[in-house]
């Protein structure tokens, strides 16, 4: 070991550690002299874009985090709401994006692994995990590969830990090709007086390693999550983890059991940077030193260094200081669970990192510096130009692009996809995957929460702030047309490289459309991840800023779902429908174009609307309510029909061409279903709201007819294009 | 009714078996880790779904090896009424309790959904409170429900009346469709689907709540 610690350093070892000159500088001057090998691993890994959002720190303070049910906000391992009764719902989505274009399986597991493990070591059991997933154009020869790897790697995790998969979103464009994106999302629910910390305390406290054993896997993760990726980037497959859901499952049973006594001082999991990333964070909020003796950490390989056990990104560790005496109780605890546990370390008042091994300091690091003097980049950039509108043309057979869309992979059932997750266990999954939000009901209450993942990145790459505002805003809409109020969000911001203005400038633009949402929607971001330098060679992804949001609805039993509920139904829209095709998923898959500018969100009508939506729904006057959002009006017809299993017959009276009546993704707008005289009602009650409100038609029949047989398709037909263009297109994957 | 509701390093739907328990019994189980194998005389033992060891080496292998399993065939073979489901199941088989082997599913995937049983004997004390050759909805949620025994011990199965359910349309390529087996005695039901998770409308059904029921009838 000695050998690999005096290695000289060169200015290759710096750059191969990502780092330029000027952060080395500053290394070396924080340092007061050259750090050894180790110390500039730790260096490179706590300095990396992904561990100090170097590029995006300057934006996201600007980011609006505070509401008076905001326990929690960024910073912690997840954010916390208050939900009422002394519980609290703690979330977090984070990315793993270039571990599963890499290794697709382990990539995706890993992700949900590490998202589950930052909700748990806050004191929450996870309740339900949601995931956003973005893959490159159908036909793209790695494509279906893919697919299958990732959803097999989140069911294969998330399945064995027993955590619900309750929703999701997928999307396919030639922008991943390259360059996938597997987000993950846990939720999780913890008793308000029990929730758990990182930050350190109590100079001389054990410091507790727990889990799995350290072994080789994913040095250098974080690294290499902060690069763009290169035709040889398989060749980093080594640097990509492996996941035991097994284990998880044990050390989230342990961790909840010790945290049910008072031994936990502060707890953190062993994620991106593993071992160092965690010390760091927890003396750091601490404010205190820590002194760990590498020779105890529990390691499943002979003969490593302490580098790579600093920078190791095995699975399934958590670092904990437990309160002076209390460390018999709790290695009790975790050897019942058959895990390891091992004191590698007490706190010190030296403000150091310190690591000793075979007797000898090898590490030595102030911690403020490897927190603070990260450097903070206020990288130039450059708005997106504002476009001009564009005609859309109406499409050559109406019939035939609805069928199109609706049996396409835009559109398509995901069945194929969700079926493989147990979205059941728990027995409290109430709204299955399928629905406008997933809903989980709290264990023992009629209580629920409601939860999904949007944003659509076409939207965002024509117009960033209108796509920001736009992702926030249709979570927001989720939430409500199940009938829960949204109350804070969680994010996932994967962009391209931030050295480029125009990605820079991507990047801004939806922040400030996200921050304008949050704010005038009362829904604040409580946590998030950032992903950049999501680009291969040189070609960048769309802006993807993906959204989870939360919401709570206190009975359960009134939750509305989309289905029409038989014939007889009246079907009303709430909402005004303007011409806005512009980058609508019909121009993308009919026209084939996506040109001029994205329907505009008036957050004062998207809350208008939806608080209205939200009270019909508390009232018990609605339990049939669907969003409209990708393929406009008719997109969400046909689901409501085929979901119910019952046709549809409506007129739209419109000044609009009737593609635009059909296709516009007009914000702010609901489809509603109800028995005729309630559907009156909410009529009458709508326009003395002044909401723009129509009474479109009737259920019926097993056909969806609009304007007397302008459209009129079979919904046999469609349900059975709808939900076979996945499975048809997954049966031959490689 | 005093049920057991055996936990094995892995087990995840421990929690959902004991709370259908209590809630049709009004009883609450007694949560038994597998270490605790001696645990005290019950009515009735749970052998619930999840992914127990990992399901590394075979689903259910490393837990049918264990000191509790030895105690739980023992009381089986004393008549104690035993219900495996899913992973249960695949332990029960592993012991050699219940015959046959559970594969892995025939297109490889994992697959949770509500899939339609048919009750094919209701002459157990499991099935008593189903109607004779009803279709019933109960979830299913595995990667290995994929029922194989040679055709001598199927045709046995089936001649005995030992075959509970069998899925209206084989969705992981079962021998015959069978979903869930007793064993000679009667008093062993391994099932794949879960009936635990229907038992309130809000999850989309009661129809696995007449389960409960029946064994409730049975035992007072």
């Amino acid at each position: 070991m000695t050998k690999i610690d005096d290695t000289v350093i060169t200015p290759e070892i710096v750059k191969e550690h990502g780092l330029n000159e000027e952060e080395y500088a500053r290394i070396v001057k924080a340092m007061g002299r050259v750090p050894n090998y180790t110390e500039l691993g730790i260096y490179s890994v706590m300095w990396s874009e992904h561990c100090s959002y170097k590029s995006s720190r300057f934006h996201l303070k600007k980011l609006p985090t505070k509401a008076p049910w905001v326990i929690c906000g960024p910073g912690e391992n997840a954010g916390v709401i208050d939900i009422g009764d002394n519980q609290a719902a703690i979330f977090k989505m984070e990315s793993h994006n270039h571990p599963s274009y890499i290794e697709p399986y382990q990539g995706a597991a890993t992700g949900v692994g590490g998202i589950l493990r930052d909700v748990f070591t806050m004191g929450a059991r996870p309740v339900a995990n949601m995931n956003a997933l973005r893959f490159g154009e159908p036909g793209h020869p790695k494509t279906k590969h893919l697919v299958s790897g990732v959803v097999e790697g989140i069911g294969g995790y998330g399945n064995c830990v027993g955590v619900p998969t309750v929703g999701g979103e997928t999307n396919f464009d030639p922008s991943y090709n390259g360059n996938i994106l597997v987000n993950a999302m846990t939720v999780g629910i913890a008793d308000q007086d029990k929730i758990f910390y990182c930050a350190a305390a109590g100079v001389g406290n054990p410091v507790v390693y727990v889990g799995s054993k350290t072994g080789r896997d994913g040095i250098h993760g974080a690294t290499m999550a902060s690069t763009e990726f290169t035709e040889d980037t398989e060749a980093k497959r080594p640097t990509v983890q492996v996941g035991d859901p097994f284990t998880e499952k044990l050390l989230i049973e342990a961790c909840l059991e010790l945290m049910n006594t008072d031994a936990i001082i502060a707890i953190q999991d062993m994620g991106a940077a593993g071992l160092t990333s965690s010390s760091v964070e927890m003396a750091s909020k601490g404010g205190v030193g820590f002194e760990l003796n590498l020779d105890n950490v529990p390691q499943r390989e002979a003969n490593m260094t302490p580098y790579e056990m600093c920078l190791s990104e095995s699975q399934e560790r958590m670092l904990m200081v437990l309160k002076p005496g209390r460390e018999a109780m709790a290695q009790a605890i975790f050897e019942k669970w058959e895990l390891d546990f091992a004191v590698i370390g007490e706190i010190t008042d030296t403000g150091k990192l310190t690591l000793t091994f075979g007797g000898e300091i090898v590490g030595d690091m102030p911690i403020a510096s490897l927190v603070e003097d990260a450097p903070e980049y206020e990288r130039p950039y450059e708005y997106t130009a504002k476009r001009e509108s564009a005609l859309v043309a109406a499409p050559d057979d109406l019939n035939k692009a609805v069928m199109d869309m609706v049996g396409g992979p835009h559109l398509c059932s995901r069945r194929w996809i969700w079926e493989q997750y147990d979205h059941m266990v728990m027995g409290d999954t109430i709204q299955r995957p399928g629905g406008d939000a997933a809903v989980v009901r709290i264990h023992g209450t009629e209580k629920a929460l409601a939860i999904s993942t949007d944003v659509t990145p076409r939207y965002c790459f024509a117009d960033p702030y209108e796509g920001g505002k736009q992702a926030v805003a249709e979570t927001w809409r989720n939430v409500t047309a199940v009938g829960a109020r949204p109350l804070a969000i969680t994010n996932c911001l994967n962009f391209g490289n931030p050295e480029r203005p125009d990605i820079m400038g991507q990047f801004v633009g939806c922040l400030e459309g996200m921050g304008d949402a949050c704010r005038a929607l009362d829904y604040p971001i409580v946590s998030g991840n950032v992903s950049l330098y999501n680009e291969t060679n040189g070609s960048g992804i769309l802006p993807t800023p993906a959204i989870g949001g939360v919401g709570v609805m206190a009975d359960s039993t009134k939750m509305a779902t989309i289905p029409f509920e038989g014939a007889g139904q009246s079907v009303l829209l709430i909402g005004e429908t303007k011409d806005e095709l512009n980058v609508s998923l019909y121009q993308k898959q009919i026209l084939g174009t996506e040109s001029g500018r994205p329907p505009h969100v008036d957050l004062a009508i998207e809350r208008r609307n939806g608080d209205f939506i939200r009270m019909l729904i508390e009232n018990g006057q609605l339990a049939t309510c669907h969003d409209l959002s990708d393929g406009g009006l008719i997109a969400a017809l046909a689901d409501m029909a085929m979901a119910g299993k019952v046709g549809v017959n409506v007129t739209l009276e419109t000044d609009l061409p009737l593609h635009a009546a059909l296709f516009s993704e007009s914000q702010a707008r609901y489809l509603l279903a109800a028995d005729a005289e309630t559907a009156e009602q909410i009529r009458m009650e709508a326009k003395d709201a002044g909401i723009p409100v129509a009474v479109l038609g009737t259920t019926g029949g097993d056909r969806i007819t609009v304007n007397g047989g302008a459209v009129d398709l079979s919904l046999a037909a469609l349900t059975e294009a709808h939900e076979d263009w996945l499975p048809n297109f997954m049966a031959n994957a490689s | 009714m005093k049920s057991a509701v055996i936990v094995f390093p892995g087990s995840n739907c421990d929690r959902d078996m004991a709370v259908a328990l209590e809630k049709i019994t009004g009883q609450k189980p007694l949560m038994v880790w597998h270490q605790d194998y001696d645990f005290p005389v019950v009515d009735f033992i749970a052998l619930p779904g999840g992914f127990s060891y990992g399901d590394y080496l075979r689903c259910g292998a490393m837990s049918a090896r264990s000191h509790v399993m030895k105690e739980v065939v023992k009381r089986a073979g004393a008549g104690v009424p035993t219900l495996g489901i899913c992973n249960g199941f695949q332990i029960l088989a592993e012991t050699g309790v219940l015959p046959g082997a559970l594969m892995r599913n025939a297109n490889l995937h994992f697959v949770c959904k509500d899939v339609e049983l048919t009750v094919e004997n209701t002459d157990t004390m499991f099935t008593s409170g189903y109607i004779a050759g009803s279709n019933i909805t109960v979830p299913v949620a595995h990667h290995d429900g994929n029922y194989f025994a040679d055709d001598a011990t199927l045709d046995t199965l089936e001649g005995e009346g030992r075959v509970a359910f069998k899925y209206a349309n084989n969705i992981n390529g079962a021998q015959r469709r069978i979903a869930g087996i007793t064993n000679k005695a009667g008093n062993v039901l391994g099932m794949m689907p879960h009936p635990e998770r229907m038992i309130e409308p809000a999850l989309g059904g009661s129809d696995g709540r007449i389960l409960f029921e029946s064994i409730m009838n049975r035992l007072g």
